[in-house]
């Protein structure tokens, strides 16, 4: 029976984590995923969890901390945001090319400069290249849903990478959303027990983990270390299987709403799906079709499946909370058009929308601008521009 | 302490398939199996007869390569490992090792 | 159980020999000392930063290191260290871990005077049961002989290079061992390679089996950097020593201990002048380098013997 709960996202994510259970979880505060650490400390002083909280004095630190420890043999989780996040940013890549399965819960955030608290995802598509494997969360029930799976996708052999859930900071850390728990005991035998073959505290069978790698060896070492985020995406896949069977909640790579007949679709991560799902249904009933189609699994990337749902749509508007600064096209953007290449669908047109920066609200309206426009070029075929901002004042 | 394991390396052209994951290396002190006798200019002689077995130069060798018996004497170099640094020459007090050139 | 050579000799090595260390590099011999005093039934998880220790003694396929190794980053071994003893302890409540884990972490004097010293600090403050070891050579020795806070005065470094106008590094040594002395640990100890290693075994052995998180700074000299005779490795530890440039002591509970008086004090000229980084401070109209450098050791030296009570 599960249990249902009123929680905000950051609470939820930290429930998570308890049920979890870690061996260990190295945070320091950063604005909005502060909380998380804070709920987790309350847990750990009424010996609520068995684990081990250190509270370091730096995010550099908290990564550092936790790489020591899951290389120890224990199971090692953080949380951050924006700055803590590019802090550690050398450790991630540490992380994962260490083969690592450290759980990290970011609560998007705009990256600095200027210093802005609020949501944006350039925090964690600035990892995009670190080598962790990226889950998306829309609300509080899919952030506490990842955050669950995480620990069974990282830990995979197949895998044996580190994986961060990303949520939106404020809009969805600090709302609190009708959500239902798993219990307990379930969360325990879903997550099992970390048993990593090789580990640092084996007094029978030292390791030495972090070499000096040259030439000679490196690319042999990063190849394997790829093929393992290009078995993350089966991996995902099984988890979600199970964790369906467990709560009756599906999962996939990414979620597609109200597909069925539309030419147009709007993909969009994160938060806003949820308000473009809600002007989809009006939409619909006005007798407008626009899909969308929001990511879940972001890294490693679903080229095939993304491609191939794709190639049915006439125009499709891809929205990015985060600039790349490349006079190229957000993240998504570009993934998803390599995407879309890479397969030959050279069908659909493809235009991008960067918007909600610094954590510039994002309103029906504004997403009604992106579904016209997207209507429109699929019933003209024409676009006038490809590269778009939404919500900014011109 | 690990028991003493046969040690084990990775070949230089070992495929990504089978190389060790993340960079580990399960094989603790498979150093050994890396000669760097061959670095040597100079050579460390061990003087038996002069030897008081004070040790005072087993501790000094960077390379670990003055080694004691289960007896706690001192036996002759490991070449496979001395460098020829000539540290233990300078340390040692009854002028019990000569500084040669080596070959 | 006093110090004996002989018995300690016996133990196990748990550095072997293959790594690429320099020849005669001072690194090493500390190393081995320090790890000699374990307990041969305990395991340690020996942690380094990025430096000329890490790099040598783990170049993929070989470690020379017998326990479990962990390299991180430049910055961050006491961070990764604490990680992993924080693990240590969670797993043992949980009945997963048997017997006994001590846990190093080693550091240069780059990795643990400057970019390491945050991590360092905070995890020494958190009071994880770990060692700290900084073996300081006096610059990044690893990236090219680069000046550190360790650097001592007016020494020639590729960054702080002795030229026409600016003689050397300006500024004097940070006292590291007196930063890691305000922060409340139950053992602090500045020590060196020198006689039978007794100094420096016996505060290992201490400062690994108090409870607790401990601080060890060691001498560690180089030859390529300090540019000196390879061979005289020992002779330069012991001038080190007798001149009072680096002073052997103990802080324990916030007490200090000086545990090396020498009788006859050596002036700091003879340390310096075996070392051809210091070798423009004895060109003509150089001498107020030397009177300087003898000045800031007496003064250090006097304080340290105020701190003690013994001035």
């Amino acid at each position: 029976m599960a249990i249902r709960e009123r929680l905000s996202g950051n609470e939820a994510m930290a429930v998570a984590m308890k049920q979890i259970n870690p061996d260990v979880v190295a945070a320091f505060p950063i604005t909005p995923s502060t909380e998380v650490p804070q709920y987790f400390s309350t847990f750990v002083a009424n010996g609520q969890v068995d684990t081990e909280f250190v509270p370091v004095e730096s995010e550099h630190s908290a990564m550092s901390a936790c790489i020591g420890a899951q290389a120890a043999g224990g199971r090692a989780m953080t949380a951050t945001s924006a700055n803590g996040l590019a802090l550690m940013w050398e450790c991630l890549y540490i992380a994962a090319c260490s083969r690592l399965p450290i759980v990290l819960a970011c609560v998007n955030r705009t990256l600095s400069g200027p210093l802005n608290i609020h949501n944006d995802h350039s925090d964690s598509m600035g990892a995009r290249d670190s080598g962790w494997i990226q889950l998306y969360s829309e609300n509080c029930q899919e952030a506490y849903d990842n955050l669950l799976m995480a620990n069974r996708i990282g830990e995979h052999p197949d895998v044996l990478l580190p994986v961060m859930v990303c949520q939106d900071g404020f809009i969805t850390s600090h709302a609190i959303e009708n959500i239902e728990l798993v219990e307990d005991d379930k969360v325990k035998e879903f997550v099992g027990e970390y048993k990593p073959e090789e580990y640092l505290l084996n007094k029978d069978n030292p390791i030495s983990v972090g070499p000096l790698d040259h030439f000679t060896h490196c690319f042999e070492h990063k190849r394997q270390q790829a093929e393992a985020m290009r078995n993350a995406k089966r991996v995902v896949l099984e988890v979600s299987a199970e964790f369906a069977k467990m709560t009756g909640r599906s999962y996939g790579l990414f979620e597609e709403y109200n597909a069925e007949g539309a030419e147009a679709c709007v993909v969009v991560l994160n938060s806003t799906a949820g308000t473009a799902k809600y002007v989809s249904d009006q939409y619909k009933a006005q007798g407008k079709k626009v899909a969308v189609l929001k990511p879940r699994l972001y890294r490693p990337f679903p080229v095939d499946e993304i491609a191939e749902a794709l190639s049915k749509y006439k125009a499709v508007a891809i929205m990015d909370k985060a600039e790349s600064f490349n006079a190229a096209g957000g993240p998504l953007f570009t993934d998803v058009t390599s995407a879309l290449y890479a397969k030959g669908v050279f069908g659909p047109k493809v235009i991008n929308y960067i918007y909600g920066l610094g954590g510039r609200d994002v309103k029906t309206d504004d997403i009604e601008v992106v579904f016209n426009k997207t209507l429109e070029i699929a019933a003209t075929g024409k676009v006038d521009s490809v590269f778009n901002y939404l919500g900014v004042r011109e | 302490m690990s028991c003493n394991k046969e040690l084990k390396t990775v070949s230089p052209d070992v495929t990504w398939k089978e190389i060790t994951k993340g960079g580990n290396i399960p094989w603790a002190g498979n150093a050994e199996l890396f000669k760097t006798g061959d670095w040597r200019s100079m050579r460390p002689v061990w003087i038996e007869e002069k030897c008081k077995q004070c040790l005072l130069c087993y501790p000094v060798c960077p390379d670990t390569s003055i080694l004691v018996n289960e007896e706690g004497k001192r036996v002759d170099f490991d070449f496979d490992h001395c460098k020829g640094c000539g540290v233990c020459v300078k340390v040692c007090p009854f002028k019990a090792i000569d500084f040669v050139e080596e070959k | 159980m006093a110090y004996n050579l002989k018995e300690v000799a016996k133990k196990p090595e748990r550095l072997t020999g293959g790594h690429r260390l320099c020849a005669g590099c001072g690194a090493p011999v500390v190393v081995r000392q320090i790890l000699r005093a374990l307990k041969p039934e305990d395991h340690a998880v020996i942690g380094s930063a990025t430096g000329c220790l890490e790099v040598s003694t783990f170049l993929y396929p070989y470690t020379a290191w017998k326990d479990s190794f962990i390299h991180n980053a430049f910055e961050n071994s006491a961070a990764s260290i604490s990680g992993a003893e924080a693990a240590y302890v969670a797993l043992k409540k949980k009945g997963k871990i048997k017997g006994e884990t001590k846990f190093i972490a080693f550091g240069g004097d780059g990795g643990t005077y400057d970019i390491g010293l945050q991590s360092l600090s905070g995890a020494m403050e958190r009071g994880h049961d770990m060692l700290y070891v900084c073996y300081d050579n006096g610059a990044y020795m690893n990236t090219g002989i680069q000046r550190s806070s360790a650097t001592p005065k007016y020494a020639d470094t590729t960054t702080s290079p002795a030229g026409k106008v600016i003689p050397g590094k300006m500024q004097w040594r940070k006292d590291l061992t007196g930063i890691m002395a305000s922060h409340n640990l139950p053992y602090v100890c500045q020590t060196a390679a020198v006689g039978n290693m007794k100094d420096l075994y016996e505060k290992a052995e201490k400062a690994l089996y108090t409870k607790g998180a401990t601080f060890m700074n060691v001498l560690a000299p180089c030859p390529r950097g300090w540019i000196y005779n390879t061979p005289d490795l020992m002779e330069i530890n012991k001038l080190a020593v007798e001149t009072c440039f680096w002073p052997l002591y103990e802080i324990i509970d916030g007490k200090y201990i000086i545990n090396y008086k020498p009788k006859n004090k050596l002036p700091v000229v003879e340390f310096l002048k075996k070392q051809g980084r210091f070798k423009h401070l004895f060109k003509a109209g150089n001498e107020y380098m030397i009177e300087e450098i003898q000045k800031e050791v007496d003064k250090r030296w006097e304080e340290l013997l105020r701190l003690a009570g013994e001035a």
